[in-house]
């Protein structure tokens, strides 16, 4: 291994002059691979999106004529307006702006009640020494195994008997009965040295000032990130929205998208362009979260991960 | 300020199992720095956590002053901790860590205000006041944990080897600051460390622990002089002491078959002789002995020798001048030399008759 | 656990009470009653239920349909996780090499996961549809007609295709964070050691990457068997008929549609059992991790 090594160095550096730009050159063309590898990854990736929004930009007779359209159109104010303010349902309930309104308040809703929550629980198991605790603990974490989606049916009727259809309360709760925020917190707890209990107790602090006035506002950085993720996660739930919410009213985008696809299946001439707007409408904030606090998402998503 | 008197005080986590701290007594006086020293897990931090109340206190007394504070929360035994690592509160200015523990006492703001703003100019942190702890360097760090002690006006501070997250060059800077600070205050302190040579430039006097139970109390000096065991007297001091398995015959004491010293007063039986490196001479003038140098570490100022005598390792100190060959010839000055009993380790004192010079 | 620990009476049943409360309500609870109905058999014309011990598992599992489902569910699994980890890992070596625009490649290359998945599968629906979709104009010049919810493998591809897309971002995160934290000093002694980058990404870079992978395995593994059931329903356009499904959708469209309560929640169990089973290799997997490093 080594002599070979040498070897190598040997034949490089005899080789002398003629060698550096060689190598540059083939540095030069692994390069361009590299950077058109990611120029393909990036296409398709945007590609679909960018598609959908210059599509949504005309009317819905050229894109029926002509399909998906590669140029901006001359559509966008109406389209937007249509889709923002026009009923996408039946009963006239579901505007865009009132899709956008209860996404809104499932995604925050969804997010501070779950950190609220699991940041608490989460002090109690890891601060004290209860009885019952390790019962606690595994009570709690075992929500990890089980997504929502294998117990759906059950879940529904609970929330049915106590009459939380086509509530904010139905929508969001259950949602929070899984313990990732808890486990989240556990370990970043669990991270923050003793010491500086140790000193507020020392300090004067007791259990709820030590929380209250230490604990919180340290942990305002993973309580950003693990806010980001729940957002996002929050906003883009579809399939608990779907069963719980009938009252349009109640309908968030992405529940909404469900019911483009009903209409649409009728339709003689499907409204692409209204769809693709609801989709953009759908996906920016939740984006736009997620670009502009990057930072926050990715310390939130690959240091919590479940 | 008050006196701190720790009476036969026992720490056990689990009844089974050697305890941590084991019927430790200690009288400091008002205004006295008081530094325990001792190995990791020898039981020094254990101590001086049940003194600050954030350990329970198994068997035995804590008192400050004249109270018992065994059942006293720590936030009400008039005490200040510096913790190792500072426990600042990240997210709290330098202003805001100060005052904390005031303003959960409800002292009035001006009062507060007031401390924080002596404690700063004391330590010179007068232009960090509102920086947090992560814009600061580590000695500006350590500063703030010592004013957040200082602006309590406690009876007592309590010292959790404050220095050792600091570099070599700016802890020994921080030692002499942390010595004045007390000397103009006055309060008494209690200092923990497992740096000997922290523990003995601090203390007004020493108290070194091992496996739980104290080895020896008394000044650096005293300590260093007259180490009580061989457990301190292996502890204290750099270089650390020589230490030899000696056998005595009432009248000669021997390394193997080779005579180092009189052994005179001592009974017969094997002993354990202990030199410093300081106290060795070199090429006596008669009763020397032969050392196999092994190896030499240059100080600058001297240096030190690594050699053997009879197959068993001793290091002394020379002067850098003197000449170095593959073997010395040495004596040991028999004033200064240390016995211990061979089994366990404690001091013997050798009923001498006879002064030999 | 922490050295010095608070002896407060009631604060911390006060502050665990919602989680756990919340917890009983809405996953105990419903747990147990999928497991108990699981094992009774409906009254369809209301009016209780008898006890048929596990004749629904048999009916399950004896169903043609069934297995029809498990087997799609299978290669639909091994398809989006094989090939959102293998792109993504491509992406994240090639993004960790580029000296230049690293940090615009990762945004362009991460923002697609905050796309809900039925978003992505309208938009998927839209790029393979029969009138409209550029996919299908694509596929019609090389002679192929393409029908989305008509023929069978023409609606799997879309499914897996949509799926993979959807995924592909949150591997490319993980792996990128997992490439960047293999310390500086690691790669420089690779680059002496080994001059082809090749044999150095396989000898050295994958296997510090290994941890990384496997976790992502089972999230993948996951995300495959549950969070693209919106994809799936979005693709089908709300009519299941003849066309492929997973394992998940059935047990909601026996549930909801077909008001099999039993088989669906036998279904259920069946899916429970499984996923608990990943779980448990998960931790096996973890617990041998932490000896080689």
């Amino acid at each position: 291994m080594m002599e070979t090594t040498s070897s190598n160095l040997e034949v490089e550096a005899r080789a002398g002059g003629r060698r550096t730009p060689l190598l540059s050159q083939r540095r030069f063309w692994r390069s361009v691979g590299d950077h058109t590898v990611l120029w393909l990854g990036v296409l398709f990736m945007l590609a679909p999106v960018l598609l959908a929004f210059l599509t949504s930009t005309h009317d819905a007779v050229t894109i029926h004529r002509d399909g998906l359209q590669f140029l901006p159109g001359d559509h966008f104010g109406e389209t937007y307006e249509a889709v923002l303010f026009g009923a996408t349902g039946f009963t006239g309930k579901a505007t865009g702006l009132v899709m956008t309104f209860n996404s809104m308040v499932l995604g925050i809703g969804f997010a501070v009640g779950k950190i609220v929550i699991s940041m608490m629980a989460a002090y109690a198991i890891v601060y004290f020494r209860i009885p019952f605790a390790t019962l606690a603990f595994w009570v709690i974490f075992t929500t990890l195994l089980l997504p929502l989606e294998v117990r759906i049916l059950p879940s529904y009727e609970i929330v049915q008997k106590m009459g939380l259809l086509n509530s904010y309360t139905g929508l969001i709760l259950p949602l929070i009965a899984s313990a990732t925020g808890t486990f989240f917190f556990r370990q970043f707890f669990k991270s923050v040295p003793d010491e500086l209990l140790e000193a507020a107790r020392i300090d004067g602090a007791g259990p709820f000032k030590f929380f209250v006035d230490i604990l919180v506002p340290m942990s305002k950085t993973m309580i950003a990130a693990i806010f980001i993720i729940m957002f996002v996660f929050g906003w883009n739930q579809y399939l608990w929205p779907t069963l719980i919410t009938t009252d349009e009213g109640y309908y968030t985008l992405v529940r909404g998208i469900k019911q483009i696809i009903q209409v649409w299946v009728g339709a003689n001439i499907p409204e692409y362009g209204q769809a693709m707007a609801l989709a953009i409408l759908a996906m920016l904030p939740p984006i736009l979260v997620v670009v502009v606090f990057q930072r926050w998402f990715i310390k939130g998503l690959t240091e919590s991960d479940k | 300020m008050a006196s701190v008197t720790i009476d036969h005080v026992t720490k056990e986590y689990s009844t089974s199992g050697r305890p941590a701290v084991s019927d430790v007594s200690l009288a400091i006086a008002e205004g006295e720095f008081i530094v325990l020293v001792g190995p990791s897990g020898c039981g020094k931090s254990t101590l001086l956590r049940m003194v600050a109340g954030l350990e329970k206190i198994t068997d035995g007394e804590v008192r400050i002053g004249d109270r018992r504070v065994n059942e006293v929360d720590p936030a009400d035994r008039d005490i200040a901790m510096v913790f190792q690592n500072y426990a600042l509160y990240p997210h709290m200015t330098v202003r805001k860590n100060m005052g904390y523990g005031l303003k959960n006492r409800r002292l009035p703001k001006a009062e507060i205000e007031k401390r924080v703003a002596e404690a700063a100019s004391i330590l010179q942190l007068d232009e960090y006041l509102d920086r947090r702890p992560r814009e600061l360097s580590g000695g500006q760090r350590q500063r703030v944990a010592m004013g957040r002690a200082i602006v309590r006006e406690p009876a007592c501070f309590l010292f959790d080897e404050p220095l050792s997250n600091l570099d070599a060059k700016l802890r020994v800077e921080m030692r002499g600051e942390i010595k004045q600070l007390q000397r103009r205050l006055g309060t008494t302190s209690i200092y923990v460390t497992h740096d000997q040579l922290e523990a003995m430039t601090l203390a007004d006097r020493l108290v070194v622990l091992n496996k739980g139970e104290v080895e020896q109390i008394g000044a650096p000096l005293d300590v260093y002089r007259s180490p009580a065991s061989t457990f301190v007297a292996s502890f204290i001091g750099s270089p650390a002491m020589s230490l030899l398995n000696a056998a005595s015959d009432g009248s000669a004491l021997r390394i193997g078959d080779v005579v180092v010293a009189s052994g005179a007063g001592l009974a017969a039986g094997p002993v354990t002789l202990g030199v410093r490196a300081e106290d060795f001479i070199l090429a006596p003038t008669s009763g020397g002995f032969a050392m196999q140098v092994s190896y030499v570490e240059e100080l600058g100022a001297g240096r030190l020798v690594h050699g053997a005598v009879q197959g068993q390792m001793l290091t002394l100190s020379i002067s850098a001048d003197h000449p170095m060959t593959d073997e010395l010839i040495i004596a040991i000055d028999p004033a200064r030399l240390h016995l211990f009993d061979a089994s366990s380790g404690k001091r013997i004192t050798p009923r001498r008759e006879t002064a030999e010079a | 656990m922490k050295r010095v620990i608070f002896g407060s009476s009631w604060l911390p049943y006060a502050f665990l009470a919602p989680q756990i409360l919340i917890v009983i309500i809405f996953f105990y609870l419903p747990a147990a009653e999928a497991v108990r109905a699981s094992f009774y058999l409906e009254n369809p014309f209301g009016g209780g239920s008898t006890f048929v011990g596990i004749d629904n598992y048999k009916d399950v599992l004896t169903d043609d349909n069934y297995v029809r489902v498990a087997k799609f569910t299978f290669w639909f699994s091994l398809l989006v996780t094989f090939f959102s980890l293998a792109i993504a890992l491509l992406l994240a070596v090639k993004a960790d090499t580029v000296l230049r625009g690293a940090k615009s490649y990762r945004i362009l290359l991460m923002w697609v996961y905050a796309i809900a998945p039925p978003v992505a599968g309208l938009i998927g629906v839209l790029m393979f549809d029969q009138h409209v979709g550029p996919i299908t104009d694509v596929a019609a010049l090389f002679g192929y007609k393409m029908q989305i919810g008509v023929n069978y493998n023409d609606t799997a591809a879309a499914m897996i295709i949509i799926s993979i897309w959807k995924q592909v971002p949150v591997n490319f995160i993980f792996f990128l964070s997992g490439l960047q934290s293999i310390p500086k000093a690691v790669r420089e002694a690779a680059q002496i050691d080994c001059r082809s980058s090749w044999r150095r990404f396989w000898t050295v870079t994958f296997p510090m990457l290994a941890p990384t992978g496997f976790f992502l395995l089972i999230i993948n593994i996951t995300y495959a068997l549950f969070d693209t059931f919106a994809v799936i329903d979005v693709v089908m356009k709300n009519e299941p008929g003849s066309n492929p499904m997973t394992l998940v959708y059935k047990v909601y469209l026996d549930g909801f549609r077909g008001s099999d309560l039993g088989g669906s929640s036998a279904q259920s169990v069946i899916l429970m059992a499984l996923v608990l089973l990943l779980t448990i290799f998960q931790f096996r997997m973890i617990e041998r991790r932490v000896h080689y490093t």
